[in-house]
């Protein structure tokens, strides 16, 4: 049997990260993700995989280490919460714009502003929708567990790889936070020189050999007409990454009549939601978005049929609602329930919320 | 004497670096930026390290850098360059990095960037272009404009009590311990070429040495910002530019 430890979920984060042949973390303390630096300098993975760790001065810079980083084709990342994503926003979109790959984690907390150090979901629009400006999507995987946080490192560089663009792991404080048992996967060692270059010539900039043209890393087209076939050429991406890369799981929708949509560690909670409508005799189901980009869009669709209503469960004012509403496109009530500003509700008062709903 | 009895190879005093691609210069002539380019393309020609050189280039006017010099580039946010060569030069120790910054880039919005990679002495170069305007955007006043110089957003000239202090970056970067050579240096005649030349050979040889950061300001002439021909530019620098901002090594080590 695999090894399990007991760990944060910011603490699995760091030791995915040098399990799974990161070349380099980049970040700027805040809390609640602190520990995932903290683990890393801890550890000194320099000492062991020839990890690189520094401690930036600003998310502005690690966004923009990370930037160069990613521009060399190594496995790089940073970590923040909300606030310090906001300020790596121009760099996100400076990494979409130059199809470069690379992992972003977000612990969120309650915002807007300074805001609180309590767990929110409040950056979803943010972080599916963009953030930064221009036209461009991120790969957004949304963890539920500390588990979710170990696995989902690998998992984002795997995917942020594939399609040369950048992943984000969508945490919250909760999650961050908690202490769960984590199962260690098998080590992968860090790419060589040798792996980069055959995996990364095409694009990365690690030197222009004789046998190539030189490699350059840029976002910038003056005129407008190469502009838009870039963006034409990312759009097509992200319509792949919508047809290949969904990630869900579903919580006795078989016979549900009613629906709770829900992700991170609010989904963990409203499994207990269903509990309580179950044991009413209320025909209650779960579906959990694992990809919040890609959405589960077709996973919901095709079970609007047999709902009565939907309800979306979020912390914040009511975000991911929008793209559940889009997709019942009116065809059955949508309904909402969340807390903000870091409160977290219980499942009693989900469920009670819920019944009004139905009733 | 026919012009085909003088082209031979053994009358050749001078060729064009093959680093320099063969695109033509957007740079607007009498621009200082041309000059620094080649000098950079002739030391990696010299030094034989093409496939060992990542340049990053900023937002300026020298943002198309990568259009002209045959090596791979990375193309930077706004100020942000001396964070990707940050990464970049410790990612990969074996490769000569170095960034290309102009006075708004380098010395206004990518303050912190700059400070604190020559603080913490990463193995890079710096090359600041210090032309005391914001060229690409149209002129505008840059953290370097010297007191009374006009600019699009100066227009009665730069005030103290209006528009702060010109900027003396490169004598703040020489206090920091984590520089190894700083250095102020200039383009318009022959012989400055030739300093400058030095200076920067200098400084990418550094980089390999394990010394801390090397930074090089060439102070220059943006005569499309300034508003006069070439010639008048280099005469307004060398009268006004000099004297502020004087020429030479504020750091060896
Ligand atoms: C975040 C951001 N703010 C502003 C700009 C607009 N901008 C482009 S170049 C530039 C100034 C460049 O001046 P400098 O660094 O002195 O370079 P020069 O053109 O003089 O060589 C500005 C403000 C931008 N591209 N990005
Ligand atoms: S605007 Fe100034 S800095 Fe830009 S190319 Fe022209 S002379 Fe050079
Ligand atoms: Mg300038």
């Amino acid at each position: 049997m695999a090894e399990k430890i007991l760990m944060k979920g910011n603490e699995a984060i760091a030791y995915a990260a040098i399990n799974c042949g990161c070349d380099g973390y980049f970040g700027y303390p805040i809390t609640p993700q602190s520990e995932v630096m903290e683990t890393l300098m801890k550890e000194k993975p320099w000492e062991t995989t020839g990890m690189v760790v520094l401690q930036a001065e600003s998310e502005t810079s690690s966004i923009n280490m990370v930037y160069g980083g990613a521009c060399c084709g190594k496995k790089v990342m940073t970590s923040s919460s909300s606030p310090g994503i906001s300020l790596m926003c121009e760099g996100i979109s400076y990494l979409a714009g130059a199809e470069l790959p690379c992992l972003v984690v977000n612990v969120m907390r309650g915002g807007p502003g300074l805001g609180t150090i309590q767990p929110s979901q409040g950056d979803y629009f943010q972080t599916t929708k963009g953030g930064g400006h221009g036209d461009y999507r991120n790969i957004v995987l949304a963890p539920a567990s500390a588990q979710d946080m170990y696995d989902f490192v690998d998992l984002g560089f795997e995917l942020a790889f594939k399609y040369r663009n950048p992943a984000i792991i969508l945490g919250d404080g909760v999650i961050g936070q908690m202490m769960e048992k984590v199962e260690l996967r098998p080590a992968k060692a860090r790419r060589t020189d040798e792996e980069i270059k055959k995996l990364c010539a095409s694009w990365a900039t690690i030197g222009k050999t004789a046998d190539r043209k030189a490699n350059t890393i840029t976002s910038l087209a003056l005129e407008a007409d190469v502009q838009e076939r870039f963006n034409i050429k990312l759009q097509k991406k992200y319509a792949e990454i919508e047809a290949n890369e969904v990630r869900y799981s579903t919580y006795k929708t078989e016979d549900a009549e009613h629906l709770i949509v829900a992700f991170g560690c609010m989904s963990r909670i409203c499994e207990n939601v269903v509990e309580l409508a179950r044991e009413q005799g209320i025909k209650l189901g779960l579906l959990r978005p694992i990809t919040l980009f890609p959405y589960p869009k077709a996973a919901i669709d095709a079970l609007v049929p047999q709902l009565k209503s939907i309800m979306s469960v979020e912390l914040n004012a009511g975000q991911m609602i929008e793209d559940i509403r889009l997709i019942s496109n009116g065809r059955v009530p949508v309904n909402f329930y969340g807390r903000q500003g870091g409160m977290v509700p219980s499942p009693e008062e989900i469920f009670e919320a819920f019944i009004k709903t139905i009733k | 004497m026919d012009i085909k009895d003088i082209i031979k190879p053994e009358n050749k005093v001078y060729g064009k670096t093959p680093l320099l691609k063969d695109a033509i210069l957007h740079y607007c002539p009498g621009c200082s930026h041309g000059t620094v380019h080649k000098i950079i393309a002739e030391i990696i020609e010299e030094m034989g390290i093409q496939d060992r050189t990542i340049g990053i280039s900023p937002v300026g006017c020298s943002v198309f850098a990568y259009n002209y010099l045959d090596i791979d580039w990375q193309q930077a946010a706004h100020g942000r360059a001396p964070a990707l060569a940050t990464a970049t030069k410790r990612l990969m120790p074996d490769k000569y990095v170095f960034t290309y910054q102009g006075d708004g880039d380098l010395a206004s919005i990518g303050t912190a960037e700059i400070m604190h990679a020559c603080n913490r002495g990463e193995n890079i170069v710096v090359i600041f272009i210090n032309n005391a305007i914001y060229g690409m955007t149209g002129g505008q006043m840059a953290p370097t404009t010297l007191l009374g110089q006009v600019t699009a957003t100066t227009p009665y000239g730069r005030q103290a009590d209006l528009n702060g202090y010109p900027l003396k970056i490169t004598e703040l970067i020489a206090q920091l311990e984590g520089t190894c050579y700083v250095t102020r240096q200039s383009v318009q005649n022959p012989a400055a070429v030739r300093k400058t030349k030095k200076a920067i050979r200098k400084a990418f040889e550094n980089s390999m040495m394990k010394k801390g950061t090397s930074f090089v300001e060439v102070v220059s002439t943006c005569n499309s910002g300034w508003k006069i021909p070439p010639v008048q530019a280099n005469k307004w620098m060398e009268e006004n530019m000099f004297p502020f901002y004087p020429l030479g090594d504020m750091k060896d080590r």
